[in-house]
């Protein structure tokens, strides 16, 4: 299933690029790019070229980020898990794993609370948008896997995240 | 029972050893005290093949007495004399030394990886003889016998038990992302001699202590996400306890060992259960909307104290072993959590937020007055020994996760360093019986 997503999104990401390798550069701001390391292919560079470009993007990104101690969705993590919803609606088989996760501040094990909080939050949306409950299955790490093992702020906020695996 | 008892104690050792030559560690003491009892640790007499005994005692037992914070050591360039035996102690030149109490001992090789190991212990003042034990034991039961011999001068010199001849339990984690290991390991109190007790490649969190000291209850990832498991240390036999759907989290013994409290998801959300190793059966004890979790029992098993968002940031609060009569005990600073009893039950160490930095504090429970220990940032996981003198916990030190402890009155603190890898989560065994001599 990861393989076929993985030729799709790549897929795509070619169709893109091909239509708008001019327009790449200058819109690339828009679109953060936090893709770093996620093993994603294409991110960033299709913003505001058509409405289903856009969702193209948005569905390479496999992570939305929390604040401290808060499972509140934002614009952008709402934007994003709306692209998968979609896609997972579009494709009925494929079923779907939330990895909630937290930064290293605060106590482990109030963290896995919170972590797998972030993940019902997103599986919780996902359901509202049409994807049935079966089909998520929501897990957490609290603070143990991040993926920046800095200790700071940049890297709080990398890793305060819900990972979205198909 | 007995039988089995003693069986326990020889698997335990040869695990000790086997851990111990590898074991590379430092103990830095990072704030340390002037005043407290003033004792005169002699170096002890060595009499055998070797130019040195395989373990320094004398250095053990005066290190484990200056991390407790409650003694001072003599310098040793203010010795006049090096006694050994009974006959050749001057009490006069230790008043002048301003030693209140004396040290003396041996340790002589009497076979093959046999030691006869001696002390006495002196009230310089009144010139008499506080203790004087001798024991025969061999090479890898040197290390024991010295933290034995310190809890002798501790209880004897303050009046309560010591607590050195206990075990710490922790989790390390080395190497980074995929290739990371992680190890669930128990180490005498002063972090010497680790052994492994379980690892992963997937996360272990949470050790927990039973009260007889032979198991350990942890939650690991090994598949895929968090399960509640029991091992018994001597044996390693382990069974998985919890396994329901969502998190497995946060195990906690009750005093009489036969239930476990545990924070599980399974009804969709973080709620606190207790479970009845015997029976299975699963009692719930929290019910609402938020996060409850990080329970620990009151030492007489009536009430629990536990971690809620309740009242939207994390806070402390204690409820009855039924779930029946919640109380916030926490009201300074914008978090408070991962709660757990001193031994008297008189007191909580925790983790508490102040000016954005994670702290170790213990809050009194008569007046609920809290008391900040440490002033690093990042520490976590407090467990208190259990004589409760002193406090474990774990902190980060330029990056790496290390173990610290502090005493109860917060004036001494050390780091134990090792050599690699990040440290984290330990856990103060209880007192261990099983390994204590008859004199």
């Amino acid at each position: 299933m990861r393989k076929q997503l993985y030729l799709w999104t790549m897929l795509a990401a070619l169709v893109v690029f091909a239509g708008c390798a001019g327009d790449a550069a200058k819109k690339e701001a828009q679109v953060e790019d936090r893709s770093a390391g996620a093993g994603t292919a294409g991110a960033g560079t299709a913003a505001g070229v058509s409405g289903e470009a856009i969702d193209q993007a948005l569905l390479s990104e496999r992570r939305v980020y929390f604040a401290f101690d808060s499972s509140s969705l934002d614009g952008e993590a709402t934007a994003i898990i709306e692209a998968h919803a979609q896609y997972l609606v579009n494709n009925p088989g494929i079923k779907v794993t939330l990895e909630g996760h937290t930064d290293e501040r605060g106590t482990r094990e109030y963290n896995l609370a919170l972590g797998e909080r972030r993940a019902q939050a997103v599986a919780r949306m996902m359901r509202v948008l049409g994807v049935e409950g079966g089909r998520i299955n929501t897990i957490s790490y609290g603070e143990e896997k991040p993926v920046d093992t800095e200790h700071n702020e940049a890297a709080w906020r990398q890793n305060r995240r819900v990972e979205i695996v198909y | 029972m007995r039988k089995s008892t003693g069986l326990w104690i020889v698997v335990i050792v040869v695990l000790a050893w086997t851990g111990a030559a590898r074991a590379i560690l430092t103990i830095e003491i990072t704030q340390g005290v002037a005043t407290g009892i003033p004792v005169a640790v002699v170096p002890f007499r060595w009499q055998g093949k070797a130019p040195a005994p395989p373990q320094p005692v004398a250095d053990i037992v005066q290190n484990d007495l200056l991390r407790s914070g409650r003694f001072s050591a003599v310098p040793r360039k203010d010795f006049v004399s090096t006694p050994h035996q009974d006959k050749d102690v001057v009490f006069k030149e230790w008043r002048i030394a301003k030693a209140e109490a004396l040290l003396i001992g041996s340790v002589r090789e009497t076979g093959k990886d046999r030691y006869q190991v001696e002390f006495r212990l002196y009230d310089v003042f009144k010139e008499t003889q506080l203790a004087g034990y001798r024991y025969t034991v061999s090479g890898k039961l040197l290390r024991t016998t010295a933290h034995q011999i310190a809890d002798v001068v501790y209880e004897k010199l303050t009046g309560e038990p010591g607590a050195f001849n206990t075990r710490i339990a922790y989790v390390t984690r080395e190497g980074k992302g995929r290739q990371s290991v992680y190890k669930l390991q128990v180490a005498d109190s002063d972090g010497y001699g680790p052994v492994t007790v379980v690892h992963s490649p997937e996360p272990l969190m949470s050790p927990a202590w039973s009260p007889d000291g032979r198991r350990l209850a942890y939650v690991s990832f090994e598949q895929k996400r968090s399960m509640v498991y029991v091992q018994d240390i001597a044996s390693g036999k382990r069974r998985k306890v919890a396994d329901f759907r969502g998190i497995n989290s946060a195990p906690a013994w009750s005093p009489d060992g036969g239930r476990l409290a545990l924070t599980l998801s399974r009804d969709g959300n973080a709620e606190i259960y207790v479970l009845d190793l015997k029976t299975r059966r699963l009692q719930r004890l929290t019910r609402n909307h938020v996060i409850d979790t990080e329970p620990a029992w009151s030492p007489d098993g009536r009430h629990l104290v536990f971690t809620s968002d309740r009242a939207g940031p994390p806070q402390v609060y204690r409820m009855n072993a039924d779930g029946s009569g919640v109380e916030r005990l926490t009201f300074e600073g914008s978090y408070n959590a991962r709660a757990s009893y001193a031994p008297d039950g008189r007191s909580l160490t925790l983790v508490t937020r102040h000016g954005g930095k994670y702290h170790i504090g213990i809050l009194r429970l008569a007046d609920r007055a809290l008391q900040v220990l440490t002033d690093t940032q990042l520490d976590e996981s407090p467990s208190f020994a259990p004589n409760g003198r002193m406090v474990l916990y774990a902190t980060e030190v330029r990056g790496r996760g290390v173990l610290a402890s502090v005493s109860a009155d917060g004036r001494v603190r050390q780091q134990f360093r090792f050599e690699q890898g990040d440290v984290r989560e330990p856990a103060w065994s209880p007192y261990n019986q099983q390994l204590k001599y008859k004199e």
